[in-house]
């Protein structure tokens, strides 16, 4: 939890770039690969994407682990799309509902390197996004409403204590004797246990922020300036020109397929 | 105190009489005039970042951003925390989280300082620390301090004059501390307040030994994801009280939660003789939930993590239930335990509404509702008043004669002296 919401500072290019290019960059190339499904434009983008992940600012090691779910979600989402996707060409398999054709094989292929083309690069910004600079950025560059946007970074950093309470309430069933059975009814118990506690911690929480002032009717600093310059135009146009490219070059072989066309 | 701070809420939440005015204006409407530290440690961290966290106040008053970090500077020295500004908070310690609220108050430059029983839940170390950190903010902030507390010796050095409200409303005493102790401290001390030299009674434990060993462990490891100690050797026999000491962070907790069978030694074990296990496996922690209910007994920390019903009377058979004891049998054992622990009144009430003694009282009561061998208690006197105090040291003073065996973690030094056989400091 501490990790999440105080990320380690380094001091490679990326951590000086503001969460609000991320934000922007993982969205125009999200956006950019969600117009066509086919298996050009999604292997263009992860191509270059990957020479980018080398300046992600993360270790090996930590890049493998946090961006595991999306290497285990990709090829299951695909094996899915393989056995049970639209039909067309040759048939290689039959069995019930499932049904792989050369159609359906292409179709997953395509799903695969789209799930990985839009899921590792959003991962990988974000891991060096720190919770309070985004909220900076997108208080004071975006404009959003201060109000929510504190409120949601400061009830973020309740959800550590909910977890203790979690492993407190479930320890504590144990020891009143009721832990051995029923685990639907008393896992919903404990739910319910939690949803109190977290209001009354909520409520708590909102108490001391007013102590302090928050929401007086003056135009609030911030303490933290919340700077978008060069460097994070040109994350966005990086974000920009790798979606641009991976249209192209699918447009040109012939394989871009609008979708829903 | 809420009302002074301009954070009691609208005329939908209560009702409000009277008029109260700061510097002639309401207090909702001079923000940052009052400053406000509350209870809990936790509740009152708002941001990640040490610095950012002070800073929070005066962003909010609009104070220029090159003024807000002289402020935050200043403040932090004030208060004697000497941490980086990127020191995550969540790594604070009680005491030090305290006295990082008292910054973020002391960076809006407030004229009045609100305390709400800031060292309730802090132990020895951390009292003195926010004691030494209000002491010298007094002296150089020049602010007006109004204290709120029940331990009346915290801050007997500090107060020039001490406010005595009536129960019922109004004001019972006000004046200097020695006029109005002197006045006021028996009758105080009955209701609960801690005053000085009205010690609360201390029970004359029997302390016949000889009971055979329930419990032990050798070089026991302790902790939830990664060893927090290791080597620990403890033993627990009936008829004894052994009290867990140590600095906050120490694992104390965790020994208690792994010596209770709900927890998992990392390394060693923890086992039952045969007196315990009577027939069982002797290691607790593969015990049914349902079997630690006559041989090991917890009361957690927080009394709220444990409730389990809507009513007192309903919580209380919860325990017995689970034993499958015959409906008639509970009924009288529930009656005993509800007047012994002066809950008969309450029998309907939702836990939840208690006060702070009351849900004390009623956790320990649910656990005593099946009669454990052994009894863990996790800082039992922790915030609690003199007379719950009193009481519960009486209460386990008479069980542990009886034969009970007690294994208490806790920073309460009179409470160790009055009921403890051994200290086991960690």
């Amino acid at each position: 939890m501490t990790d999440l919401l105080t990320p380690t500072r380094g001091t490679q290019a990326i951590y000086r770039i503001n969460p609000v290019a991320k934000l922007g960059a993982a969205f125009l190339l999200g956006t950019c690969l969600i117009l066509s499904i086919d298996w050009v434009s999604a292997s263009v983008a992860l191509v270059l994407e990957c020479v980018l992940f080398l300046f992600a600012g993360l270790s090996p090691r930590r890049f493998w682990l946090r961006t595991l779910p999306v290497w285990v979600a990709a090829p299951l989402t695909a094996v899915t799309i393989a056995l049970y996707g639209q039909t067309s060409g040759e048939v290689y398999f039959e069995f019930l509902f499932a049904r792989i054709s050369e159609g359906s094989l292409e179709l997953a292929l395509a799903t695969l390197l789209r799930v990985l083309a839009i899921g590792l690069p959003s991962i990988v910004l974000f891991l060096t996004v720190d919770p309070t600079d985004l909220a900076d950025g997108l208080a004071q560059v975006l404009h959003l409403p201060a109000r929510f946007v504190l409120g949601a970074l400061a009830a973020l950093r309740l959800v550590g204590l909910f977890i203790d309470d979690w492993r407190s309430l479930e320890l504590a069933r144990r020891a009143r004797g009721v832990g051995d059975s029923g685990r639907v009814r008393r896992i919903a118990g404990q739910a319910f246990a939690l949803l109190v506690l977290s209001i009354r911690r909520g409520s708590k929480l909102a108490t001391a922020m007013e102590a302090r002032a928050f929401g007086a009717p003056v135009t609030r600093t911030w303490a933290r300036e919340s700077r978008f310059g060069a460097g994070d135009w040109a994350l966005i146009g990086l974000g920009a020109l790798i979606g641009a490219a991976a249209i192209t070059a699918s447009v040109i072989t012939g394989s871009w397929n609008f979708i829903g066309t | 105190m809420a009302a002074l701070a301009g954070v009691l809420g609208g005329g939908e939440e209560g009702e409000a009489t009277g008029e109260l005015l700061l510097d002639g204006v309401s207090p909702a409407r001079s923000r940052g005039r009052v400053g406000l530290v509350l209870q809990d440690p936790d509740s009152q961290v708002i941001l990640a970042r040490v610095g950012d966290d002070v800073a929070f106040g005066c962003e909010n008053l609009g104070v220029p951003r090159n003024e807000i970090w002289s402020r935050v500077f200043s403040a932090l020295e004030a208060v004697g925390l000497d941490v980086s500004l990127d020191h995550p908070t969540s790594q604070l310690s009680g005491g030090q989280k305290q006295r990082l609220a008292l910054a973020g108050v002391l960076a809006m430059q407030p004229g009045l300082l609100l305390l709400d029983e800031p060292t309730a839940n802090l132990d020895a170390a951390g009292i003195t620390e926010v004691q030494d950190a209000v002491a010298r903010v007094a002296e150089t902030s020049g602010a007006t301090l109004v204290v709120v507390e029940h331990r009346v010796d915290v801050w007997l050095p500090l107060v020039d004059r001490v406010i005595v409200l009536a129960a019922g409303g109004g004001v019972l005493a006000d004046g200097t501390p020695t006029d109005v102790l002197a006045q006021q401290g028996r009758h105080l001390a009955t209701q609960g307040v801690w005053v000085p030299g009205f010690a609360p009674q201390r029970p004359n434990r029997i302390r016949a030994h000889g009971g055979g060993q329930l419990l032990a462990a050798e070089s026991l490891g302790i902790g939830r994801s990664n060893i927090l100690r290791d080597s620990l050797s403890i033993s627990v026999s009936a008829g004894e009280a052994v009290a867990v000491t140590g600095p906050n962070g120490a694992g104390k907790s965790t020994l208690g939660l792994t010596l209770a069978g709900l927890l998992p030694p990392c390394s060693g074990a923890v086992v039952a003789r045969a007196e315990l296990a009577r027939g069982l496996a002797p290691h607790p922690i593969r015990w049914k939930s349902r079997d630690l209910l006559t041989r090991i007994g917890t009361v957690f920390q927080d009394p709220e993590h444990q409730f389990l019903s809507s009513t007192v009377r309903a919580e209380l058979e919860i325990g017995p239930r689970a034993l499958r004891l015959p409906e008639a049998g509970i009924v009288p054992i529930i009656d005993n335990l509800l007047s012994r622990l002066r809950l008969d009144h309450l029998a309907e009430a939702n836990p939840f509404t208690l006060s702070g003694g009351e849900k004390r009282r009623l956790s320990v009561a649910t656990v005593l509702a099946t009669a454990p061998q052994i009894l863990v208690l996790d800082e039992p006197t922790f915030g609690q008043d003199s007379r719950t105090w009193t009481e519960l040291v009486a209460l386990l003073a008479t069980l542990i004669d009886d034969g009970s065996a007690v294994v208490a973690i806790t920073h309460d030094a009179d409470f160790v002296a009055a009921l403890a056989d051994r200290e086991f400091a960690l």
